[in-house]
């Protein structure tokens, strides 16, 4: 018996002429966590495809249990028992939990008949292995993302997984689910099945995880046990940089009237009464768990929630914007979370992107000013650093940083003097998020930008705003700043909430 | 299935107070002719339906078994009269195989070429309905010509009584083969393999395919069964109506479409059940034969069906878009 499960040697595949793995080697044992770590493009999902045999390297060789397995197909790789859980965990929403998790196995049995009541025991007894309680009859799109998740994962389990890959299994949950998760996958590494976790969630997968695994630009650049790693090191081996990131403290004058004044902002149900002050290059971060009102405050504050405030002033001005027109006006902005269904046209070029909040501007008579487009965007093209061939690339072609630099882009043509971001670097990798941030210093700093930055990502706020407040059931319920702006007080604050 | 259920009870509740309601207007309604004529006037709309429904749980529209239909009758009509042969069997096959090639049609262009089912199937209806016209001819094959064994089949009655004008009124023996069929489908549906294929197709199809669902005999299933349905239903309408016209069914597709609606099935793909759609389509038939009775001008009818596919596709799709949240 071999010491590991599944050991993937010397594998090379290349798609046309880009090398999409070069010769990389993992390897996974019996029941252990394991973590694969790596930006975009760095041949993590290439290497999930040849674990689970849709696609066959060029060279190399796959061991299962020590023994060599030649050509691995899909469902040769099912029958080993390795388990992949996708980002959209391929679940079918119009059917029950039940269904869903029979369903497989039923065709796996080449059945004719659907069986509804072994369905059903099924289910009740994987999820009771699993120590869940999920209604069985309910359908999937029904549940939460974290119950869909524990169906993707029981449904691996009645597959008689022996390895459950999962991609990026954090993104959708909160902190809480997240924890959730963990301990399911403890059970799981108990009871001898193995998990590869995929994902760019360094803090998480330090927390879990045994052993890592890095790849960079198709290559392994780093392995070995996770204590033996931490979160800069991991950074280092992702991006081949130094991504010290310093914290943002520049002396903001008090006496500096303030852009933004908010007096008591509410959302009928939601928001609670908010007072918020932005100074010129100041810079605010907001934490706080999802559906604590921080988005509809974004919202708010750009005309698209309805709301009402005792004050609202805008460069010492009495204005209340209703409607996103009205914002702009005013010199807000507003980069939402999820950029690719709030904001950013796929199949259009980045300069069409951009320019569409100032078409109005370029305007000349009933025509578009084309020259004064192309001046405008290939400047900020160049001042975001957007990795493309020219502006005229489409959008839908960009990875997740880039996409958010042309967002970015968009709104700092509207010569806006407020910035909301919602999320800045939700699916972006480390190496490009530290370009967004830089960016977004310099333009506070040199620029005199009040920023509000609402995130998810504690060390994301630390690490660059002057001070954070602490948002819970629509109401600020904290504030840090200065030295008190440590990541554990701000987890510790968020941790007392639930 | 739960939220399945609780839609086949909303439309339940809708038809008993639309029923109500026209009973009150006019009484004549709950006359046993007028009930034994909905009856028989459900047969081979719900037919057609059951295929419909079929395709689109699987996510996909048919707007060609109108077409199918009609040349599937008129194609094995002639043929008999023709060949001078009479009987019932043989010929409900020949029309069903018909069905069967056309939708092997629909179903290769759309799993060839990946294209969207609703201009295949337009395209489909269009060469269709030419090609038998133009092949075939255009003349109507009435009551004199007919087979006669086929004419007797589709007269046959189950029940038989005297209405209050002296008139003798039966039920035709043909809802049992509609309910033979649904009763068919209901368990393709829900207890095999291939039915829950359709569903978990309709729902996802990317993540069918990874749970290892053949994807491609699901849409030929899918497609020839439509087809299968709308070739049997077409001769079934000419045996119960004593002749074969090769332009029947023009504009049938929309009726037929918001039925299936009205049941509760979902445009995008999914949702659907046996129970739904007959119910879905006794509203229609029964809606549509009332204005009859209410001597409203036909024209009129086809705002009805408009408003009907309209209101139930937009109250569908605000339930499964509310789900989605």
């Amino acid at each position: 018996m071999s010491e590991y499960l599944i050991e993937l040697k010397n594998i090379s595949k290349r798609f046309g002429g880009v090398r999409a793995l070069d010769d990389v080697s993992i390897a996974i044992r019996p029941g252990e966590i394991h973590c694969l770590a790596g930006e975009n493009g760095s041949g993590k999902s290439t290497i999930i495809k040849v674990m689970s045999g849709i696609y066959t390297p060029e060279e190399g060789e796959i061991l299962i249990d020590g023994n060599s397995v030649g050509r691995l197909d899909p469902i040769q790789a099912v029958h080993r028992g390795v388990q992949v859980i996708y980002q959209d965990f391929s679940l079918f929403g119009n059917l029950t939990v039940a269904e869903n998790l029979a369903l497989n196995t039923y065709l796996l049995e080449g059945r004719k008949r659907m069986d509804w009541p072994r369905a059903r025991s099924m289910a009740r007894e994987v999820l009771a292995r699993l120590d869940v309680e999920i209604d069985i009859d309910a359908d999937v799109e029904s549940l939460p993302a974290s119950g869909k998740q524990i169906v993707a994962i029981a449904r691996a389990i009645l597959a008689e997984a022996r390895l459950i890959i999962m991609d990026e299994p954090t993104t959708a949950l909160t902190r809480h689910e997240v924890d959730a998760l963990f301990a399911i996958v403890r059970d799981l590494k108990a009871q001898g099945i193995a998990i590869l976790f995929v994902s760019h969630k360094m803090r998480e997968m330090l927390e879990i995880s045994e052993r890592l695994t890095v790849f960079r630009n198709g290559r392994k650049v780093a392995e070995g046990e996770m204590r033996d790693f931490d979160e800069p090191a991991i950074t280092r081996a992702m991006t081949g940089l130094e991504l010290d990131e310093e914290p943002y403290a520049p002396e903001i004058d008090p006496a500096a009237p303030p852009v933004l004044e908010v007096g008591d902002l509410r959302v009928a149900g939601i928001v609670h009464g908010v007072s918020l002050e932005l100074r010129p290059g100041e810079i605010v971060g907001i934490s706080g768990l999802i559906g604590s009102g921080r988005t509809e405050l974004a919202r708010a504050l750009f005309g698209m929630e309805k709301a009402v405030a005792r004050t609202f002033r805008v460069t010492g001005r009495d204005v209340f914007p209703r409607s996103v027109q009205e914002a702009i006006a005013l010199g807000i902005a507003y980069v939402p979370e999820d950029r690719l269904s709030e904001g950013l046209f796929l199949t259009q070029s980045i300069e069409r992107n951009m320019v569409v909040s100032i078409l109005e501007r370029l305007r000349s008579g009933l025509f578009l000013d084309r020259k004064a487009m192309r001046d405008k965007t290939g400047q900020m093209f160049r001042d975001m650093q957007i990795a493309a061939p020219s502006p005229d690339t489409a959008v839908g072609n960009l990875s997740g940083g880039n996409a958010q630099r042309v967002m970015l882009g968009r709104w700092l043509l509207t010569g806006a003097k407020i910035l909301i971001l919602n999320g800045p670097t939700v699916g972006v990798d480390v190496g490009s998020k530290a370009k967004i941030h830089r960016i977004i210093r310099d333009l506070a700093e040199k620029e005199g930008l009040a920023v509000l930055m609402i995130s998810d990502d504690v060390p994301e706020l630390t690490g660059n705003c002057n001070r954070i407040h602490v948002m819970h059931e629509g109401r600020f319920v904290a504030e840090f700043r200065g030295a008190d702006m440590t990541e554990d007080n701000i987890n510790d604050s968020l941790k007392a909430l639930r | 299935m739960r939220s399945l259920q609780s839609t086949e009870a909303v439309i339940a509740a809708v038809l008993v107070v639309v029923m109500l309601l026209i009973g009150l207007i006019n009484p004549a309604f709950w006359g046993v002719d007028n009930l034994f004529s909905l009856a028989r006037a459900n047969v081979v709309i719900g037919i057609m339906a059951l295929g419909v429904l079929l395709i689109m749980i699987s996510g996909g529209i048919d707007v060609s078994f109108p077409a199918i239909s009609a040349a599937a009758l008129y194609i094995t009509v002639r043929t008999m009269v023709a060949l001078g042969y009479d009987g019932v069997l043989l010929p409900f096959i020949a029309a069903s195989v018909i069905g069967v090639l056309l939708g092997t049609f629909n179903a290769f262009i759309i799993e060839r070429f990946r294209m969207i089912p609703l201009i295949v199937t337009l395209g489909t209806a269009s060469i269709v309905r030419g090609l038998v016209l133009g092949l075939l001819g255009t003349s109507i094959v009435n009551i004199n010509k007919m087979p006669k064994e086929l004419i007797a089949f589709g007269k046959q009655d189950l029940v038989s009584v005297t209405a209050q004008n002296g008139a003798t009124v039966g039920l035709t023996a043909m809802v049992l083969v509609y309910i033979g069929v649904a009763v068919v489908m209901h368990i393709v549906l829900r207890h095999t393999m291939m039915g829950r294929s359709v569903y978990a197709y309709g729902g996802d199809p990317e993540s069918a395919r990874r749970a290892g669902v053949n994807t491609r005999r699901t849409i030929y299933f899918v497609y020839c069964t439509a087809g299968l349905l709308a070739g049997f239903a077409g001769l079934l309408h000419s045996s119960m109506i004593w002749q074969a016209n090769p332009r029947d069914f023009i504009g049938l597709e929309l009726d037929v479409i918001a039925a299936v609606v009205l049941g509760g099935a979902s445009i995008f793909g999914g949702r659907g059940s046996v129970l739904g759609t007959m119910i879905g389509v006794f509203t229609l038939v029964m809606i549509k034969n009332s204005l009859i009775l209410m001597k409203v001008d036909t024209t009129w009818q086809r705002v009805v069906v408009g408003v009907i596919i309209i209101a139930a596709t937009a109250i569908t799709a605000w339930r499964d878009r509310k789900k989605l949240v």
